[in-house]
């Protein structure tokens, strides 16, 4: 019998989980794919936002600007790749002005520091590339960047490291009230739980109709991006969104903390987890994204992908006990700003907890991570390890920079990675240019040896989602 | 203090260091990222390398060989396994290694020698999922040739580049059934030879003028849908195929790769995408040179090592006579020369055609049967030179092909250690018995060690070729 069962481990599972592994209590966190973060999580824009778009008053606008601040410290804390390169938000009509000064009214009353409006001159000088149409631009230099998975894996580590447990490959099928407590069943087996939170991401609509009766639906929205080539990085040094009007959302340019420039979304209602990308999409976020920086070059591009948001037919965020059943708390429809807000959702649910059990905090709570990484040290540095480790010196992505050394630290973490996007979350292999076209094959032997299991077993992702067929001859 | 580094040991780093070495540099070190040299030729087990060079046709890994061993006779310093992380304006080069630890080197000439990587899904935008089972040919290519591993049993390629064209081939000979290969040009990216020996053997369709508009598959590949294009590119509505399949190979284009050149602020030529280069092979850094597939995309090695050359000369004058570049900047052809069209059309009856496979020029000879000599021979035109003739009849009367392909080594392995040995056929053999030979071959086991040129099978299937090993482990 566990206390408390987090269903799902994007960033808003993983969130939950550090948090509540703070306290005394028994935490079990099942997620049914094979990582941590596979869900919106590791496919959005990657932006910690200042907290100037959401309604004042609303939940989201509570939990942004506080999120935004706890993640500062949190990456810091937890070895997490975090830019607080702020960010534009650009008006190229008059009309447009009008909006900016309603999302600096918004900001101010939010409390979001340092939010003014630039001419577009200004707005220039401190970004060149900017185009000569844009007219104003909103100014908040709070707004941040930051490695969603990497933050969302530190995040479940952490937990894991003070007594979660991490299910992954394990899917609840269906929930059954006993008299005082929750009886869920996965394809893994049964687990009992005192209170059960919904993390579900997309999925959050059919776990809570599994648990209480139905009040809210899904509406996944898929948002699909261009990545590109670090040669492009100089193309922004803030992230540089563009104004949201009656023409539409508009597409952000916004440099990564990897050193590569994110291009999108667009914005599609889809049906269930359809991460498909479109030629339309992809033209579309393409045609945008050059109204706001004409000069970026797509020749640089090295991935298209897409993600699907969580939104659902709230208008705000659902975090709260689900009306009609015992002990079970939504953390659903969070959509963006879900990443900003994620550490704050985690404390607002420890909120609820409280109201129903007591909770003591743990006088031992570790909250430390570090990864040794080869390309942030100076030359002195590097010899050192290098010389400890020869293995430091051995580099499998040459795009990334990454060692052998680097890659086999991670079976020895908490959450050791499965597959070769696993390697990739943690570590950067396979993310540059070439795109794992040099490192793959390498990162196939590595996982094949570390596992134990045939070259031919290994995963790329997903279930089922096999490198390669069979062994010559096979 | 060396008097040059040269970063990369593939084709153009070692031709460049051994004329370095002839025009008289005396410390001179080859820095390699890979466990030996020869760069990504090791990985290209196929023939077609050294005609221009070596006047002999030989296989990558021979190519290779041939540079290694003269190499090995000097006293250039070599070393393998070891990747340059940053270098800087000032000539000093910093490497991490497993072997050497990480060190910072001087040198008083720098060349470029880091070839290219190729273009991936992400830069040409393909829509669609993104399941596993899409790889670029060479990454398909390493799996297959080296690691010994399928990418997929049903593949289509799309693009026509040369690497591309040989994993057809190459997929074919270890058992997948290659569905098509689609090139959104009207005309093949690689050799023409490549069409004929490659596709056209094996009965592998080519839709020219084709894109692949969708990928689908959740988890792995499952279908491609292809599409005709019109002349801007766009998809034609109603020209769908949909090939069932578990892969999609990539062979859209190479990219030099020069992210070290960029790093320490030399000027970038935005056509070729490497360094803008004097006519002597100089950077806009003086004493820093480039050649090979980091300078530009090269069609031939021979052509690299040629290039390779001048650079190696230009480094040592440099050195030895402080020469200054010259102001001309080398002239760089990017236009492709024998590209395959398609069938010629309206060829006037009892007329033929045939591509020569013997050189990279790939003649296409027309076979006049109106015309027809004593033998009943058609009358031939179109050839270059009289070794079109010889092939076009040898191709009509009994086609021979000289096979290239790969044997098991007997495991176990140390860590990334090849677990394949390269081979190939001593002497051209029937064309009708490639599937047998191809298929005896992967019965075969071999132990290391073994040499360039060693007698793996003798008079394999009756054919009275040997199948010899084309790589030294």
């Amino acid at each position: 019998m566990f206390d408390v069962v987090v269903i799902g481990c994007g960033i808003v599972g993983s969130a939950i989980a550090y948090e509540l592994s703070k306290y005394k209590l028994s935490v079990c966190v099942i997620e049914k794919e094979n990582d941590v973060s596979m869900g919106a999580t590791k496919a959005n824009s990657a932006i910690i936002h200042a907290g100037y778009d959401p309604v004042p008053g609303s939940l989201m606008a509570k939990l942004n600007v506080r999120g935004a601040h706890l993640a500062k410290e949190l990456a810091q804390k937890l070895d997490v790749p975090y830019d607080n390169c702020g960010a534009f938000v650009l008006a190229f009509r008059d009309e447009d002005v009008k909006l900016l000064k309603e999302l600096k009214r918004r900001g101010d009353a939010n409390g979001v520091p340092g939010l003014e409006i630039l001419t577009g001159d200004e707005a220039r000088k401190l970004e060149p590339t900017l185009s000569e149409n844009v007219v104003a631009a909103l100014n908040a230099p709070s707004s941040a960047i930051i490695s969603p998975w990497e933050y969302c894996l530190a995040l479940a580590e952490t937990a894991v490291k003070n007594g979660a447990e991490l299910k992954l490959e394990t899917e609840l099928i269906s929930a059954k009230r006993e008299k005082d407590y929750w009886s869920l069943k996965t394809n893994d087996g049964g687990i009992d739980a005192r209170f059960v939170i919904n993390a579900a991401g997309v999925s959050s609509d059919k776990v809570h109709d599994m648990m209480a009766p139905h009040s809210f639906d899904i509406i996944p929205s898929r948002g699909q991006y261009y990545l590109l080539d670090k040669c492009e990085c100089q193309r922004a040094k803030r992230t540089i969104f563009q104004c949201p009007n009656e023409l539409g959302k508009g597409v952000l340019v916004s440099p990564t903390v990897h050193g590569n420039l994110i291009v999108g979304p667009d914005s599609e209602i889809v049906e269930g987890e359809n991460k498909d990308t479109t030629a339309a999409g992809l033209a579309f976020v393409k045609e945008k994204s050059v109204l706001s920086v004409p000069s970026i070059d797509f020749r640089n591009s090295i991935r298209n992908f897409a993600g699907v948001r969580a939104r659902s037919t709230s208008s705000d965020f659902i975090i709260s006990y689900a009306d009609g059943a015992e002990n079970f708390i939504d953390a659903a429809g969070i959509c963006s700003p879900g990443l900003s807000s994620a550490p704050a959702i985690g404390e607002y649910v420890v909120e609820l907890l409280k109201e129903k059990m007591t909770l003591e905090k743990k006088d031992n709570f570790i909250c430390e991570r570090k990864r040794t990484k080869l390309k942030a040290l100076n030359p002195e540095e590097r010899a050192k390890l290098i010389e400890k480790n020869p293995k430091y010196g051995h580099i499998i992505c040459r795009c990334e920079t990454i060692s052998e050394g680097e890659i086999l630290d991670t079976f020895n973490t908490p959450i050791a990675p499965r597959t070769v996007d696993g390697v990739k979350r943690r570590v950067g292999a396979g993310m540059g240019r070439c795109q794992g076209g040099f490192c793959g094959p390498n990162v196939v032997a590595i996982l094949a040896k570390a596992m134990s299991v045939k070259e031919t077993e290994i995963l790329q992702d997903g279930k089922g989602s096999y490198v390669l067929t069979n062994k010559i001859g096979e | 203090m060396y008097d040059l580094i040269v970063i990369g040991g593939g084709p153009a780093g070692m031709a460049a260091a051994l004329e370095a070495k002839k025009n008289g540099l005396k410390k001179i070190l080859i820095v390699e990222r890979n466990k030996s040299l020869g760069g990504i030729l090791n990985q290209c087990i196929h023939n077609g390398f050294g005609l221009h060079y070596f006047k002999e046709e030989l296989t990558g890994p021979e190519y290779a060989n041939r540079f290694a061993k003269l190499v090995k006779e000097t006293d250039i310093e070599v070393r393998t396994d070891t990747m340059v992380l940053d270098l800087t304006k000032d000539k000093k080069v910093h490497m991490a290694s497993s072997t050497y630890g990480y060190k910072v080197e001087e040198a008083k000439a720098i060349i470029l020698a880091m070839g290219c990587r190729e273009r991936t899904r992400g830069s040409i935008g393909t829509p669609g999922s993104r399941p596993a089972g899409i790889y670029t040919a060479g990454a398909a290519q390493k799996y297959v040739n080296i690691d010994g591993f399928m990418p997929g049993r049903r593949v289509v390629i799309l693009g026509s580049g040369d690497i591309g064209l040989i994993m057809a081939r190459r997929l074919t000979l270890e058992g997948a059934k290659v569905l098509a290969c689609i090139e959104v040009m009207p005309y093949s990216a690689g050799l023409n030879r490549n069409v004929v020996q490659c596709l056209k053997d094996y009965g592998i369709p080519l839709y020219l003028s084709h894109t692949v508009t969708e990928v689908r598959g959740k988890e792995r590949v499952e279908q491609v849908v292809a599409c005709k294009v019109d002349e801007h590119f766009n998809p034609v509505k109603g020209t769908e195929m949909v090939f069932d399949c578990d892969a999609l190979l990539l062979s859209v284009g190479l990219v030099p790769e020069n992210e070290l050149t960029r790093s320490c602020g030399i000027e970038m030529n935005d056509k070729t995408r490497g360094p803008v280069l004097y006519d002597n092979c100089e950077t806009s850094i003086p004493g820093i040179f480039a050649c090979g597939n980091v300078a530009h995309v090269h069609d031939l090695a021979d052509n690299v090592s040629l290039e390779a050359i001048k650079a190696g000369a230009a480094a040592a004058d440099y050195v030895l006579n402080n020469a200054k570049r010259p102001e001309e900047l080398l002239p760089i052809n990017l236009e492709k020369t024998a590209n395959y069209r398609g069938e010629p059309e309206g060829l006037p009856e009892g007329v033929s055609s045939m591509v020569c496979i013997v050189c990279p020029n790939g003649c296409m000879l027309n076979l006049d049967y109106n015309q027809k000599d004593e033998n009943g021979l058609p009358k031939i035109t179109g050839n270059k030179c009289k070794r079109g003739i010889e092939y076009a009849i040898k191709e009509l009367s009994s086609p021979e092909r000289v096979i290239t392909s790969s044997v098991a080594f007997k495991g176990p392995f140390e860590d990334f250690e090849a677990k394949r040995c390269p081979v190939k056929t001593d002497a051209p053999i029937p064309k009708s018995k490639i599937e047998e030979v191809a298929k005896k071959l992967k019965e075969i086991e071999i132990d290391k060690p073994v040499s360039v040129g060693d007698i793996i099978v003798s008079n394999i299937c009756g054919t009275g070729a040997n199948i010899i090993s084309t790589g030294s482990f």
